[in-house]
């Protein structure tokens, strides 16, 4: 058989997926930046360093939570919920960020920027960046500035620069431009710390491998508590990835149906959305080639979600492979209906999931009242909600004048 | 493997000739829209552009500072696409058959709209060369040996951090010029210094024959007057595309970068003399 977790190629390829499609100022720096990872990788020091860190730092192991009342809810599936929201920080990011800035320390660099949508990796980086006496820039869209002011805060207590971006619509794609000009710009001394498996090789690869201690837990807790693999898994995909770190452990297990959930917004159909796989088509941005939301020009538009750490028009490259060979299956979710399955998980398991989880619960959900009781259904809730409560009441609000 | 006699190595054996360097200019296709960015384009000639890059707009320009950001946004919004920009080529070429013209932009336009089919309506428009910022000599096989292949120059962009090991990669399958991006930045960000770009060009032509042109951060005659003692060809981008943004009317834009494009062009000229 031949394995699904062997890419990327040496060019950085997934398939026709990835690749360095950056300006050349870059070029030679995500070269050394990939060869001193290949050195890492295996550099016993370094993986003693990381499994410390995640350790005695964000709290790991996370539990594999076993959601009682939701499964008594939908009467089907048993549904496990992989507690990455209880990591120091609140998410998954934290994981990816503790393995880039160690690369970042083992290659001498003192500065480190990075690209927010939600603002969890923008905190998350902040966190990392105090924690190792290194300076750090934060570039954030004005839009997620005003809905997610109370992270752009955590940032400024955690002695980040915080950048409003105006470009564009003011969202992660526009911080994302605004970060690279900032890298071009400061090359010599600065270390790029992107926050999702997307971008040139090697972050699709770095960044799912820092994320992979995700599945690779889940692989551990459910031999322990089921004594087997689980028959599916599902999560939410921005960039995805809190997605390839439940999933890429497990892509060779065959019997392990895998559920990627995009963010639809308003539905596909009213092109307000942020489903790059649902609705875009494949192109090249950010340094990879990937789905991406776009005109028949090739100009990116722009995406929309609720959730803030959706509102992307692209998808990390090895997702977009997974798409095209069909290893895992991509299906869109709404903002209502993220939102009604966001208020069952406060309800029943006294749990608030980010807004981004709640889109992977929805799609569980409808699927776990359709399974078997011995179904094994793992849901990776990357992150908590406490950030999105501001969004939520305006949900609200919104909703009771329209009544 | 660029065609026997292009019109880049026709103009650049000319200027050799008469011992100058070239005025390369930049601006955006349909900014700020259609029939007043046409108009600046036939009038580039005349006011002494000896090469032309024409921006092919896209909506996330990451190399680009603020100025050219403005300027594909100004396009974009007054509906400037591909199909456009090649039809400009083409009406430019009614009147104008000898400076050469460069299509310089980001990939994800072209990859819309097709390769083959872009490198095929390019040539029959009379474009000469290709920059494409996002597409290294890694990907070559993308959009660079096609080109060549039909006869279109593809010109790399080197910098910096461009070291004597990666440069023979990035000369290999160069043709045109090379372009050295003389600031490691986004376009119209601070300028070198004088000898930072003469050690560069040095370096440069221990790799390589092509003729050399240094862009980013020159804005008056003064500056493309020293720079132009150094190197065969000297690139103005945002300082033109400024005269557009700050511009009152259709005929304030035209005159204002045509005005600017006479004053470097002597600058230029002047300076060997």
């Amino acid at each position: 058989m031949t394995s699904y977790r062997s890419g990327p190629d040496d060019r950085g390829l997934f398939g026709r997926f990835g690749g360095q499609f950056v300006a050349e100022t870059l070029m030679p720096l995500i070269n050394q930046l990939a060869a001193e990872y290949e050195k890492a990788k295996s550099d016993p020091a370094f993986l003693e360093e990381l499994a410390y860190f995640q350790r005695d730092y964000i709290g790991r192991a996370s539990p594999l939570y076993f959601a009682e009342r939701l499964t008594e809810q939908f009467g089907g599936a048993k549904i496990y919920l992989k507690r990455e929201d209880l990591n120091h920080t609140g998410a998954h990011k934290i994981n990816n960020c503790i393995g880039q800035i160690l690369l970042a320390k083992r290659m001498g660099k003192q500065r480190i920027i990075a690209e927010t949508g939600a603002g969890m990796h923008g905190v998350a980086t902040a966190t990392v960046a105090a924690r190792f006496g290194m300076q750090c820039v934060v570039y954030m869209g004005t839009t997620d500035i005003e809905r997610q002011q109370a992270n752009v805060f955590r940032m400024k207590l955690l002695g980040a620069e915080v950048i409003p971006v105006t470009a564009g619509t003011g969202t992660l794609k526009d911080a994302m431009n605004e970060a690279l000009r900032d890298w071009v710009t400061n090359v010599h001394n600065t270390f790029y710390l992107i926050g999702t498996a997307a971008g040139p090789h090697p972050y699709p690869a770095m960044v799912r491998d820092f994320q992979s201690v995700i599945g690779n837990e889940v692989r551990e807790q459910i031999m322990q508590k089921e004594g087997r693999l689980p028959d599916s898994l599902v999560a939410c995909i921005g960039g995805g990835s809190n997605a390839i770190g439940l999933f890429h452990p497990f892509l060779d297990d065959e019997s392990v149906q895998i559920v990627g959930v995009e963010a639809a917004g308003h539905g596909i159909d009213t092109g307000k959305h942020a489903a790059s796989m649902a609705g875009g088509a494949p192109g090249v941005l950010h340094g990879n080639r990937t789905f991406l939301l776009q005109d028949a020009d090739g100009q990116i538009t722009d995406a929309h979600s609720i959730s803030a750490g959706l509102d992307y028009p692209g998808v990390g490259p090895e997702h977009a492979w997974l798409h095209e060979i069909k290893r895992v299956e991509y299906v869109p979710c709404t903002d209502d209906e993220a939102l009604a399955a966001f208020h069952q998980c406060c309800r029943l398991e006294g749990i608030i999931p980010a807004l981004e989880s709640a889109h992977a619960l929805a799609e569980a959900f409808k699927r776990a009242a359709k399974l078997p009781r011995d179904h094994l259904m793992v849901v990776n809730l990357s992150g908590r909600g406490d950030k999105d409560m501001q969004t939520v009441m305006h949900h609200y609000d919104e909703q009771e004048e329209h009544i | 493997m660029s065609s026997v006699n292009s019109r880049l190595q026709t103009r650049f054996a000319q200027l050799k000739q008469e011992d100058r360097a070239a005025l390369v200019t930049f601006v955006t296709a349909g900014d700020p829209d259609y029939a007043t960015s046409l108009a600046i384009l036939k009038g580039l000639p005349d006011a002494g552009a000896d090469v032309i890059e024409l921006g092919m707009p896209f909506t996330d320009p990451m190399a680009d500072g603020p100025a050219i950001q403005l300027a594909n946004i100004r396009a974009l919004a007054a509906k400037q696409n591909l199909p456009k920009t090649l039809q400009m080529v083409r009406e430019f070429r009614e009147t104008n058959s000898s400076t050469p013209l460069v299509l310089m932009g980001y990939y994800n336009p072209i990859f819309a709209y097709g390769v083959e089919r872009f490198v095929s309506d390019a040539k029959e428009a009379g474009v000469d060369g290709l920059i494409v910022v996002d597409l290294p000599p890694e990907h070559n096989d993308e959009l660079c040996d096609p080109a060549q292949s039909a006869g279109i120059d593809f010109i790399r962009l080197t910098t910096p951090t461009t070291d004597d090991q990666r440069l023979p990669v990035v000369l290999n399958g160069s043709s045109g010029f090379v372009y050295y991006v003389s600031v490691a930045g986004v376009t119209g960000a601070g300028s070198a210094t004088l000898e930072h770009v003469e050690e560069a060009v040095a370096r440069l032509k221990r790799h390589t024959d092509l003729p050399v042109c240094v862009g980013f951060g020159i804005r008056t005659p003064e500056q493309a007057a020293a720079i132009a003692r150094l190197t065969e060809g000297v690139v103005v981008g945002s300082a033109l595309i400024d005269q557009i943004a700050g511009a009152k009317s259709p005929e304030d834009a035209v005159e204002g970068v045509l005005g600017l494009c006479r004053q470097l062009s002597a600058g230029v000229r002047g300076a060997r003399g």
